[in-house]
């Protein structure tokens, strides 16, 4: 590799960064001002990009190898997708900003899923190859390597867009309202700003950016339908790095983070001292690596500061422990009548086939509760320990021969393994950061297996994972997998009590003191993060049991247990129940199971008809589907 | 003042009937009435609890429900969201200081300013430093970074920035120096004479005494006294009843 | 243990003694050499215009701002402890209490959970699993409620609860450690009349019954005047008076500072 190979590759870095900081901006203006943490944000990204290539389509013949064609499209593809996210705002979010917090997360997920189908829909499932912009075709020799032009003019945008947006924050009296709305939005409207108009043209600009960034990036990268989760991941280390709020540090991040990819990349296969590594490797996770050294060097960001925490706007916090779950009779027959299933439900053995697949789900959803809820502590990555779990499991089965019980005992132990090392760090943290610190670590867990092949057996998994022969065999009467049905049942069961005792126990006042008032916690003497290290190991076991228990069940696994989609998976499990009650976790995990199976079963757009289905529960039931049996219970206190 | 002395009946800038408002599913206001003159300073008073500051939420359009009519000049407001009544010449200065901590002195001010009413007084930045000579002081320090009590002149100087035609400060004696104290309450007696009209929540007797014409005592989230101020300190037992004095 | 020093304020047993203190955030000096003590069983009230520094050196003397420079020592001076460079948590093993000047307490729990949580984090109780902790340290806790005036709203949540009562929640659970040394940053603030003078008379009371010290600021005067048995007046960051109220009160400076005509609180 020359000196100017690698010049070129770091240049080419800088050029995806521009792209980079105008999608990660947008984010973090929409998520300054609403607190809405839009997961939808990668998918406005997609939507710009295929604008972008329609817009070409139709303005090719009418402005025929002209570059003023092609930034008309970009313009207009920015103006489309800006459009796109104030509906979003006035049909959508503006219904539910009063809902707990996170619950947004919930409804732009679901906007997520309903635009990715909405783009194979419109533009089908192959890639669109997007046009040469004309008078930015060829390249500049740098140091006698070809440079593309285009990518140069991307260079200049960037900068040019961080300016521009810092002008219009620090200089202007919508920037001022940008801030304070940020802040204290009740207040802002208190003090006269029509918020709502404010909310709908933050989001209008931030979705806009996002297009933009999708339209730019389009002669550099054909339209196609895994654009969304990228971009969104992306974004959000990238917000997440630069401090929150702090445009300069995402354009630093995005920088950053371009250039150590570009870098990885150019260095290739190193020999050093015997020893070979393969750079390029790491592009997988080089984002998340640079975000974990951030944010363990700088809690708050390379620029950002601790803010005082944003008025929430719920008016009361969630007391977990007043009456949210069905008293103990609901629940003791529910869990008989489950027992006699397999022998109710003989005729239809899928019946506790996908039952099982529920348990395991609630259990994990649980465990993500059990940190989330009392502990306010919203991990992103809850899927590292239900993977480690498993792949623990795993290991021990096939490398020690041991017999499956063992495995059973044994696997739970590597969830708890991993809650111990990532939960010390990322208690140090709090709110989005803590949050995007554990998405870090569950990706580098992620790559590891993925790239491990001698121990995990990389891309393909792990297979013939069956368990004990006794738990195989056929109960008389009942479903084939009667027996595994009934041991995860009750293993399910158990530790799901064991969760709530703990949860009631000192131990779980301790840890929601420190959520409710850290300040207060402390001046008590309680430590907290020592208490909050214990609960990401409690919950991390108890994922880790889950992982488990869905392993043997399914007989093989793979890396896409650790990915990010099951991390999110659980979250909208979660939010989907509504944090605010114990059982939420178990019927939003259910819920959520049940949905995806039918779903993605009969329907070619089955992920548009989960959003759509989860739509209508944020917005028909804003507390989630255990409040529906709250108010069922307390039907008037006063 | 002749405005002061009119009957507050004459015709009310605002006027508050059969209000009733709740948090959830717990009522705490029941039927309050209220009215006040233009120019006129009332004081809500009563103990801890009593719903003062919720009748201001409720008046301000900050609570989720309420019933009963709020009418400022005649025109119904209740109901409409919190930055109408803002627009319409409400100001509200809450109790737990909510200013913009990321934000400068000058951007928290810059917030609060409106358009300009012809009938209400128009302050600038000058006049509220005149005001408060302590904020002039650190026009750039960000509000996280200023005392308790700087920041309790930061939100009534952000209100004043809205040319407010009536006012509602939610206990603003609150953890000020006693200097200050004085300052606010020639400051209420100014606004009232420049016709504003001023709805205070206040514990503080000594400062309610010095600068409202009327009181209103709320015990339990009913009006348990109207009255001028004068027959309220003329009648101890009242006092002593409702406020504990 | 009063009963050794009566003929002057100071030779009484010393609890807790602040030696030059300072501290600055980025150019402003918020507080600049501050010297005072705290005697054993006093109630000494800090007080000063707005912005003088109280809740600076309240934050120090807590654990939670390190100062530039300074000593803070607890215990009479043959064995006493240095408390710069601990944290909260620490300080508050020690026997030190505190309230805050915007209340701070755990807003998803009950009254009764408030208090049951320092009385569970005292008795190192924190990484209990199994029992329930309802059941625990209940008698105590209400104990404590009926002496702040809460037993009746015990089992409310505390988020319903109006300002004033929240106050007196966080008393309780200051106090729950049976606290050496309590720190009260404007402990009234928000109060009704009545309730501050009952706060207050508590507060004297628990002096006088457990040797417990009281630092606090206020900005009602009459608080200060009737329950301070000594005044340290801070402005702009340094001591410019200290000594009994009459003499506080008498001087020219802390009225041109502080008081002004003193009409209205
Ligand atoms: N967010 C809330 N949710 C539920 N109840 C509340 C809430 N805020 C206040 N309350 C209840 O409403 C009642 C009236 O409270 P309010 O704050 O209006 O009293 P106040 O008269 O202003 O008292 P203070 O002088 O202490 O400020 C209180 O009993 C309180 O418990
Ligand atoms: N984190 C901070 N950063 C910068 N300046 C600060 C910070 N905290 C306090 N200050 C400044 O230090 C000075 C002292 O503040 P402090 O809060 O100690 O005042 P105080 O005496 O408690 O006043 P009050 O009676 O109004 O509560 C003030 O001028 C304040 O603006
Ligand atoms: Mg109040
Ligand atoms: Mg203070």
């Amino acid at each position: 590799m020359t000196l100017a190979s690698l010049l070129v590759q770091l240049l080419g870095g800088l050029a995806g960064a521009s792209t980079l900081f105008l999608t990660s901006a947008g984010l973090s203006l929409i998520f300054g001002v609403t607190r809405v943490v839009n997961f939808a944000h990668g998918s406005l990204f997609m939507v710009g990009v295929y604008t972008a290539w329609t817009a070409g389509q139709w303005l090719r013949p009418i402005l025929p190898g002209s570059a003023g064609g092609f930034w008309l499209a970009v313009l207009l593809s920015t103006v489309v997708v800006a459009a796109l996210g104030a509906l979003l705002e006035v049909l959508i979010l503006r219904r539910i900003y009063r809902a707990p917090e996170l619950f947004q997360l919930l409804a732009t997920f679901a906007v997520a899923l309903v635009l990715r189908d909405g783009c194979l829909w419109l533009w089908g499932p192959e890639d669109l190859l997007g046009p040469r912009v004309p008078g930015l075709t060829g390249a500049i020799p740098v140091l006698g390597m070809p440079f593309p032009r285009y990518d140069a003019a991307l260079i200049a945008i960037g900068p040019l867009v961080l300016g521009l947006l810092h002008l219009v924050l620090t200089r202007t009296r919508f920037g001022i309202l940008v801030r304070a709305a940020t802040q204290d939005r009740e207040m802002v409207s208190a003090l006269g700003v029509a918020e709502s108009r404010l909310f709908t043209s933050v989001f209008a600009i931030g979705a806009g950016l996002a297009g933009l960034a999708g339209a730019l990036q389009l002669p550099r990268e054909p339209a196609n339908l895994g654009l969304d989760l990228p971009a969104i991941s992306d974004a959000f280390v990238v917000v997440v790095v630069g401090g929150l709020g702090s445009l300069p540090g995402a354009f630093l991040a995005a920088l950053l983070i371009s250039l150590v990819k570009a870098a990885c990349i150019a260095l290739g296969t190193v020999e050093l001292g015997g020893f070979s590594f393969a750079f390029p490797r790491l592009t997988l996770v080089a984002e998340f690596l640079v975000m974990a050294i951030v944010l363990v060097m700088r809690p708050y960001g390379l620029m950002g500061r601790a803010a005082a925490a944003p008025r929430s706007l719920a008016t009361t916090l969630p007391a977990e422990n007043a009456a949210g779950a069905p008293g103990r009779w609901p629940w003791g027959l529910l869990v008989v009548g489950l027992i006699l299933l397999p022998w109710l439900a003989a005729g239809s053995p899928y019946t506790t086939v996908v039952l099982v697949d529920v348990f395991c789900f609630s259990l994990f959803a649980m465990s993500l509760f059990f940190i989330m809820g009392p502990g306010g502590m919203h991990s992103f990555g809850h899927a590292a320990y239900f993977g480690l779990g498993a792949y623990g499991a795993a290991i021990v089965l096939k490398a020690s021969g041991w017999p499956m019980l063992w495995a059973l005992l044994l696997g739970p132990l590597g969830g708890f393994a991993g809650a111990l090392i990532f939960g010390w760090f990322s208690v140090r943290l709090s709110g989005v950061y803590l949050a995007m610190l554990t998405l870090a670590f569950s990706q580098i867990v992620w790559s590891i297996i993925y790239q491990w092949d001698d121990l995990t057996g990389g891309s393909n998994g792990l297979t013939g994972l069956w368990p004990a022969p006794w738990l195989s065999a056929q109960v008389p009467g009942a479903t084939a997998n009667a027996a595994y049905y009934l041991l995860t049942l009750i293993c399910v069961a158990i530790a799901v009590l064991v969760l709530r005792r703990v949860l009631d126990a000192p131990f779980g006042l301790a840890l929601r003191a420190g959520r409710d008032s850290p300040q207060r916690a402390e001046s008590i003497g309680i430590n907290v993060h020592a208490v909050q290290w214990a609960a990401f190991c409690v919950a991390g076991t108890a994922a880790g049991l889950a992982g488990v228990l869905y392993a043997f069940s399914k007989g093989s696994i793979s890396p896409d247990l650790v990915h990010v989609g099951r991390s999110i998976d659980g979250l909208v499990m979660v939010l989907l129940g509504g944090v605010e009650a114990l059982a939420g976790p178990l019927i939003g995990a259910a819920a959520f199971t049940l949905l995806q199976d039918t779903a993605g079963r009969s329907f070619d757009y089955w992920r548009a008809a989960t959003g759509v289905v989860m739509l209508l529960i944020v917005l028909v039931f804003p507390q989630g589907l255990a409040g529906l049996f709250r108010m069922r219970r307390r039907p008037s206190t006063t | 003042m002749s405005t002061a002395s009119l009957p507050a009946a004459a015709s009310p800038i605002l006027a508050v009937s059969r209000l009733c408002a709740w948090y959830g599913r717990a009522q705490i206001l029941f039927d309050i009435d209220l009215t006040l003159a233009r120019g006129e300073v009332v004081a809500l008073m009563g103990r801890n609890g009593a719903g003062k500051s919720t009748t201001l939420k409720a008046i301000m359009g900050l609570l989720d429900r309420v019933q009963g009519s709020i009418r400022l000049e005649g025109a119904d407001i209740r109901g409409k969201p919190a930055w109408h009544i803002a627009r319409a010449g409400l100001g509200y200065v809450p109790e737990d200081r909510r200013i913009f901590t990321e934000l400068t002195v000058m951007e928290n001010l810059a917030v609060g300013r409106q358009a300009r009413r012809s009938d209400a007084p128009l302050w600038t930045v000058d006049k509220v430093f005149e005001l408060f000579p302590n904020l002039g002081r650190m026009r750039n320090r960000r509000g996280g970074e200023m005392s308790g009590g700087e920041q309790q002149m930061l939100t009534v100087a952000r209100t004043l920035m809205g040319n407010p035609r009536v006012i509602l400060l939610d206990e603003p004696s609150e953890g000020v120096a006693p200097l200050i104290v004085e300052q606010m309450a020639a400051m209420i007696l100014d606004l009232k004479h420049e016709g504003l009209s001023v709805l205070l929540s206040e514990q503080n007797p000594a400062f309610a005494g010095a600068v409202s014409d009327r009181a209103c005592i709320l015990e339990k989230g009913q009006v348990q006294f109207d009255g001028s101020m004068r027959s309220l300190i003329d009648s101890p037992e009242i006092g002593r009843a409702f406020l504990g004095l | 243990m009063t009963g050794q020093a009566t003929h002057s304020t100071l030779s009484r047993t010393v609890l807790l003694s602040v030696r030059g203190l300072a501290k600055s955030f980025g150019g402003v000096q918020a507080v600049r050499g501050v010297d005072f003590e705290v005697g054993a069983g006093e109630l000494l009230a800090l007080i000063g215009p707005n912005g003088a520094g109280k809740s600076t050196c309240f934050n120090m003397i807590n654990g939670q701002i390190r100062p530039d420079q300074g000593s803070i020592r607890l215990g009479n001076p043959d064995h006493s402890k240095e408390l710069v460079g601990l944290t909260p948590r620490k300080v508050w093993r020690l026997g030190v209490g505190r309230t805050f000047q915007i209340a701070a307490v755990f807003g998803s729990m009950s009254v009764i959970e408030n208090v049951q949580m320092a009385l569970l984090s005292h008795a190192r109780e924190l990484h209990e699993f199994w029992r329930p902790a309802r059941a625990q340290h209940r008698a105590q806790a209400l104990e404590l409620l009926d002496a702040v005036g809460l037993a009746d709203q015990a089992t409310l949540p505390v988020a319903t609860l109006a300002y004033g009562q929240v106050k007196a929640v966080e008393l309780a659970v200051a106090l729950a450690n049976q606290p050496r040394l309590l720190l009260m940053d404007e402990p009234t603030a928000g109060m009704a009349p009545a309730e501050r003078v009952a706060l207050m008379a508590l507060t004297r009371r628990l002096v006088t019954e457990r040797g417990t010290s009281v630092l606090f600021t206020e900005h009602s005067m009459d608080v200060v005047f009737a329950f301070a048995d000594r005044v340290v007046v801070l402005a702009r960051g340094e001591v410019i008076a200290q000594g009994s109220v009459t003499a506080v009160r008498q001087d020219p400076r802390v009225r041109e500072a502080y008081f002004g005509s003193g009409r209205l609180t």
